[in-house]
C-alpha cells in the first residue's frame, strides 16, 4: 500500500516508454519489503516521500525543493549539491535529500561487479535513486542526508577506488564519446585523453579556484556525438590532415546496392523506402565544398578542398576512411544562452597532436595558458566564452601564443576599427607636436 | 536505523583520507573484444533499429543492442541491468551520452536471446523497461534535467515531459524512417544544465514572473550582497522595507522589467521564490544541431513562445512536437536535418508546414545579436 496517493503520476505509468513512476514505485516497495535486510541509513520511506512530493508538484505546478546550505565532504568544494524539501513535515523522508556526483568512467563502460557495489552502497546510505547519467556525464546519486556524505565518500575512495565529480566553480567532470574503443571514425583515443585530463586536473576539479564552471568535452570526430562544440568551454574534436582513404571496390559496392553496403551504415533501414542509393544525389551532390566526383566508376576527392564534415564517410563507411595523420582541433568558449546568448565553440587550434607518450604536452600547454588568463582576468561567474567576447579573440591568441590564421574566422572583420597596439605602429605614439607645427601652422 | 560508521572519524578528517583519485580506469571495464580491437575497427552497420554490428580489421564482430531508459533510474533497475549483462554479456554494459543502455555480445547467435530477454521485460504499469531502438534516422532518447523531482529552480517537470513526449514519439524510436536523426532535448529552466540550445527540437521550462520577496525573513535567511551579485542582469539592489507592523528591515528590491526569471537569486536566497502555477510553462525550440556534417553546427530557434504546464501529460506540448516531426518527415530531403530543412524552405514556410503560429515573442530583442536574426533582404516568401 503506497504511503501517498499519486493519481497524477499514476497516469505516467501507461504508454510504451519506460516509466520512471513505475520504477520509483517498485523501488519504494523493495525498500519497504527489504528482503536483503539492509540497515537503511536514511529513511526507509524516502522513495515513497519522493513520489509524494513530486505528486504535490504535479498538483501545484511548482517545485517543492530548495537549495541552500553548503554541504560537501572535507577538503572538496564540489561533488555534492545540497537539497532540502520545502514540505518536510509532509515528506520527512526527503527532508534532506542531497545529490552526489560520482566521476563516470571514460566511454561510460561498466562491469557489473562495480555497478552492484555502487547500488549496494546507495541502497545502504542513500535513497537508491540515481541518474545514469547527469547532463555533464557524472553518475548522479539523488538523495541522502548530511551525515552520510563522508561515509559514502569513505567507502567510494577506500573500497571502490572511486572519486567524486565536479560541481560549482570547478573543472566539471570531463566527458567523452566512446571514441576508438568502438568507433571507426574516431581520430584519437578519447577515452585515454579524458582519463588523463580528469586525473591530471583533480585539484581543479575538486577545489573551486575558477571564476565559474569549466567543461572539457571530447569528441572523436566532427560528428560530435557528445556535443562538445555546443556545451564545453574547451572542446577537443578529432580530425585529420591527410587524405580520406578510398576503397574504390567498396565505393562501387555501395553504388550497386550490394548486400552489407547499405547507405549510411544502415541508418535508413526503416519503414520509409528512399529508393535505390544514388551516389551523385546522396554523396557528391551533398558535399559542402563540392570537392568530390564520381566518374567511370571511380570516386575522386580533392582533399585540399575537403573540410572533413564526415558526410561522405558516414554514408559509405566501408569505402571511405578517415586519414592517417590524425589529431584534434581545439575549440573554446561554448556555453548555453545564459547570459549573453548561446555561444558555439570557436576554433582556437586547427590541429594539435594527441600524444600520450609525452603526456599530451601540446594539449596541456594550451589548457594551462587559457586557464592562467581566465583565472587572472575572468570576473566572478564569467564563462571563458564571455571573457573572450569581452577582451577579444585577438587577446586569446596573444595569451596562448597562437598565430592568427584565416582558419580562425568565418570571414574577416566588417569594420576597420582596428585597435592598433603602440608597438605595432612604427615609431610608437610619442610624437613631437612642435616638430609637426613647423610644417602645419596652428 | 542506527548509524553505522565506515570508520571515518569527524574529529580527524585527514586520518587515512584518500582523495583526488578520479574515476575508475575504463580499461578495467572494456569488454574483451573492445580491449582487443580498440583503434582497429573497420566499419559498422545498423542491422535493424537498435541493433548494431561493429566489425574489426581482425574480423572480430561486436553486436550491440541499444535500449532506451529513463535516466532517472533506481538501484533495483540497475541491478536488473546487471543481471541481464551477467546473463548475456559476461558482465559488461555501457551507457550512451543520451541515456541509452548498450548491451554488447561477441557473436551473432547471442543477439536474438538478448533481444528477446530485453523486449519481454516490462514494468508493473505496463511500459517497457528496455525498449530496443534509438539508432539511425530516427528519434533517440531525450537528454534532460531534474525538474520537479530534484531541482529548486525548474519551471516544469523533466521526467514527466520526457515520458509524455517519448510515448508520443515511440514509433520513431523503434523506426528509422526520418530524413535524418532527430535529437530532442529537455531542460527545465533557462539555465539549461541540459544544454538544449543546439537540438533539433528542444523542450525548455520557462518562468514568466520575477521572484516574490519574503521581506520579513530575507535578511535573516540570506546574505543580501550574495543575492544582489547573483543576478545576471543586475536587477536586484539592496533596500530598506517597512513591514506591515511598522518595523523597518533590510531587504532587496527587484527591477521587474530587467528580470529574466533565471532563479539564480533563489539559489542564493530562499526568500526569493519565483515558481508560479500559471507563470511557468514550456518554450519549444527547433532547428539546432551539433554535428559538423554537411552544414555547420547551429543553435535552436524559439518556435513556440509559451505553452502552459498541463500535468501529467502536457498534451499541447506533445501536439506541437508531433506537428514538427510530421512536417519535417514529409518535407525534408534525405540527410537533411530539421534546421537545414527549415532554412531551405524558409522559416515562414516552416511555421506554415508545422501549423505553428508566429507571434511577436519570436522576434529577438535580447541584446546585440538580435539584429542578426532580422530579415535584411527582399528575398522572402509570401
Amino acid at each position: 500500500m503506497a504511503k501517498h496517493k499519486t493519481p497524477l503520476l499514476d497516469q505516467l505509468e501507461s504508454g510504451p516508454w519506460p516509466s520512471f513512476v513505475s520504477d520509483l514505485k517498485a523501488q519504494a516497495e523493495r525498500r519497504a519489503k527489504n528482503v536483503e535486510g539492509v540497515e537503511f541509513q536514511i529513511p526507509v520511506d524516502a522513495v515513497e516521500d519522493l513520489l509524494g512530493v513530486l505528486e504535490l508538484s504535479y498538483k501545484h505546478g511548482r517545485t517543492h525543493w530548495k537549495h541552500g546550505g553548503i554541504v560537501g565532504v572535507f577538503g572538496y568544494g564540489g561533488g555534492v549539491i545540497g537539497r532540502y524539501c520545502d514540505q518536510p513535515t509532509l515528506f520527512p523522508g526527503v527532508q534532506h535529500f542531497h545529490t552526489m556526483r560520482i566521476a563516470q568512467p571514460a566511454g561510460k563502460y561498466y562491469k557489473t561487479d562495480y555497478l552492484r557495489a555502487l547500488t549496494k552502497l546507495w541502497d545502504f546510505r542513500g535513497s537508491g535513486v540515481t541518474n545514469m547519467h547527469g547532463a555533464t556525464g557524472d553518475i548522479i546519486l539523488l538523495g541522502t542526508t548530511t551525515p552520510q556524505l563522508e561515509e559514502i565518500f569513505h567507502t567510494l575512495t577506500h573500497d571502490m577506488n572511486q572519486d567524486l565529480g565536479g560541481s560549482g566553480s570547478n573543472l566539471r567532470t570531463p566527458a567523452d564519446c566512446l571514441g576508438q574503443s568502438r568507433c571507426e571514425y574516431a581520430c584519437y583515443d578519447t577515452n585515454a585523453l579524458v582519463y588523463f585530463l580528469t586525473n591530471e586536473y583533480q585539484d581543479e576539479l575538486h577545489r573551486p579556484a575558477f571564476p565559474y564552471k569549466f567543461k572539457f568535452k571530447l569528441d572523436g570526430c566532427p560528428n560530435c556525438c557528445v556535443a562538445s562544440i555546443a556545451r564545453s568551454d574547451m572542446s577537443f574534436i578529432g580530425t585529420w590532415k591527410d587524405d580520406i582513404r578510398i576503397d574504390q571496390d567498396a565505393v562501387n559496392k555501395y553504388v550497386e546496392c550490394a548486400d552489407g553496403y547499405p547507405a549510411n551504415a544502415g541508418a535508413y533501414k526503416g519503414s520509409k523506402d528512399w529508393g535505390p542509393f544514388d551516389i551523385e544525389k546522396e554523396v557528391t551532390g551533398l558535399c559542402p565544398t563540392r570537392c568530390m566526383q564520381f566518374k567511370n566508376k571511380k570516386l575522386f576527392i580533392d582533399n585540399a578542398n575537403c573540410t572533413r564534415c564526415m558526410h561522405c564517410i558516414n554514408v559509405m563507411p566501408r569505402a571511405l576512411k578517415i586519414g592517417k595523420e590524425t589529431g584534434c582541433s581545439i575549440l573554446v568558449g561554448a556555453k548555453a544562452p545564459i547570459l549573453d546568448g548561446a555561444q558555439m565553440g570557436s576554433l582556437l587550434v586547427p590541429f594539435i597532436e594527441v600524444n600520450a607518450d609525452n603526456d599530451y604536452e601540446a594539449i596541456t600547454e594550451v589548457i594551462e595558458n587559457v586557464w592562467d588568463w581566465w583565472m587572472e582576468e575572468g570576473k566572478n561567474r564569467e564563462r571563458l566564452g564571455e571573457l573572450i567576447m569581452r577582451q577579444g579573440f585577438q587577446k586569446l591568441l596573444e595569451v596562448t601564443g597562437i598565430e592568427a590564421m584565416p582558419q580562425h574566422v568565418q570571414y574577416p572583420r566588417t569594420n576597420p576599427y582596428i585597435f592598433w597596439k603602440e608597438d605595432e605602429v612604427e615609431g610608437g605614439w610619442e610624437r613631437d607636436v612642435e616638430e609637426y607645427r613647423k610644417h602645419h601652422l596652428r | 536505523m542506527a548509524f553505522i560508521s565506515t570508520g571515518y572519524n569527524p574529529a580527524k578528517p585527514m586520518e587515512n583520507r584518500i582523495t583526488d583519485i578520479g574515476p575508475r580506469d575504463h580499461n578495467e571495464f572494456y569488454p574483451p573484444v573492445i580491449k582487443k580491437n580498440k583503434g582497429k575497427w573497420s566499419h559498422h552497420e545498423i542491422l535493424e533499429p537498435g541493433v548494431l554490428v561493429h566489425v574489426a580489421d581482425s574480423g572480430d564482430e561486436l553486436y550491440t543492442v541499444r535500449v532506451g531508459g529513463a535516466r532517472l533510474m533506481s538501484t533495483g533497475l540497475i541491478n536488473e541491468i546487471c543481471d541481464i549483462a551477467d546473463k548475456h554479456c559476461d558482465g559488461h554494459v555501457r551507457f550512451t551520452t543520451r541515456n541509452n543502455i548498450e548491451f554488447m555480445v561477441d557473436s551473432k547467435d547471442k543477439v536474438e536471446p538478448l533481444k528477446n530477454d530485453l523486449a519481454a521485460r516490462k514494468f508493473d504499469g505496463g511500459s517497457f523497461k528496455f525498449p530496443i531502438g534509438g539508432t539511425g534516422a530516427g528519434i533517440t532518447n531525450i537528454v534532460h534535467t531534474q525538474g520537479w523531482l530534484h531541482c529548486h529552480t525548474p519551471a516544469t517537470d523533466a521526467s514527466g515531459t520526457v515520458k509524455a513526449t517519448m510515448d508520443e514519439l515511440f514509433a520513431d524510436f523503434q523506426d528509422m524512417r526520418l530524413p535524418a536523426q532527430l535529437r530532442v532535448s529537455m531542460a527545465c529552466c533557462l539555465n539549461m544544465c541540459g544544454a538544449v540550445h543546439c537540438s533539433d527540437i528542444a523542450i525548455l521550462g520557462y518562468h514568466r514572473k520575477p521572484p516574490m520577496l519574503d521581506h520579513e525573513y530575507l535578511d535573516k535567511v540570506c546574505e543580501i550582497p550574495l543575492a544582489v551579485s547573483s543576478c545576471p542582469t543586475a536587477a536586484i539592489k539592496p533596500s530598506k522595507v517597512k513591514l506591515a507592523n511598522g518595523t523597518e528591515v533590510k531587504s532587496v528590491e527587484v527591477k521587474n522589467e530587467r528580470c529574466m526569471y533565471c532563479g539564480n537569486c533563489y539559489t542564493m536566497c530562499p526568500s526569493m521564490p519565483l515558481a508560479d502555477t500559471v507563470g511557468d510553462g514550456i518554450v519549444l525550440m527547433a532547428g539546432g544541431k551539433v554535428s559538423n556534417r554537411i552544414s555547420d553546427p547551429k543553435f535552436s530557434k524559439v518556435v513556440v513562445a509559451f505553452l502552459p504546464n498541463e500535468m501529467p501529460r502536457w498534451p499541447s506540448m506533445t501536439k506541437a512536437i508531433n506537428q514538427m516531426v510530421n512536417a519535417y518527415s514529409n518535407g525534408a530531403n534525405k540527410y537533411e536535418r530539421l534546421g537545414d530543412w527549415a532554412e531551405r524552405i524558409g522559416w515562414e514556410k516552416f511555421f506554415e508546414a508545422c501549423e505553428l503560429e508566429f507571434t511577436h515573442h519570436l522576434i529577438d530583442d535580447f541584446r546585440q545579436q538580435a539584429y542578426m536574426s532580422w530579415r535584411q533582404s527582399t528575398q522572402f516568401k509570401f
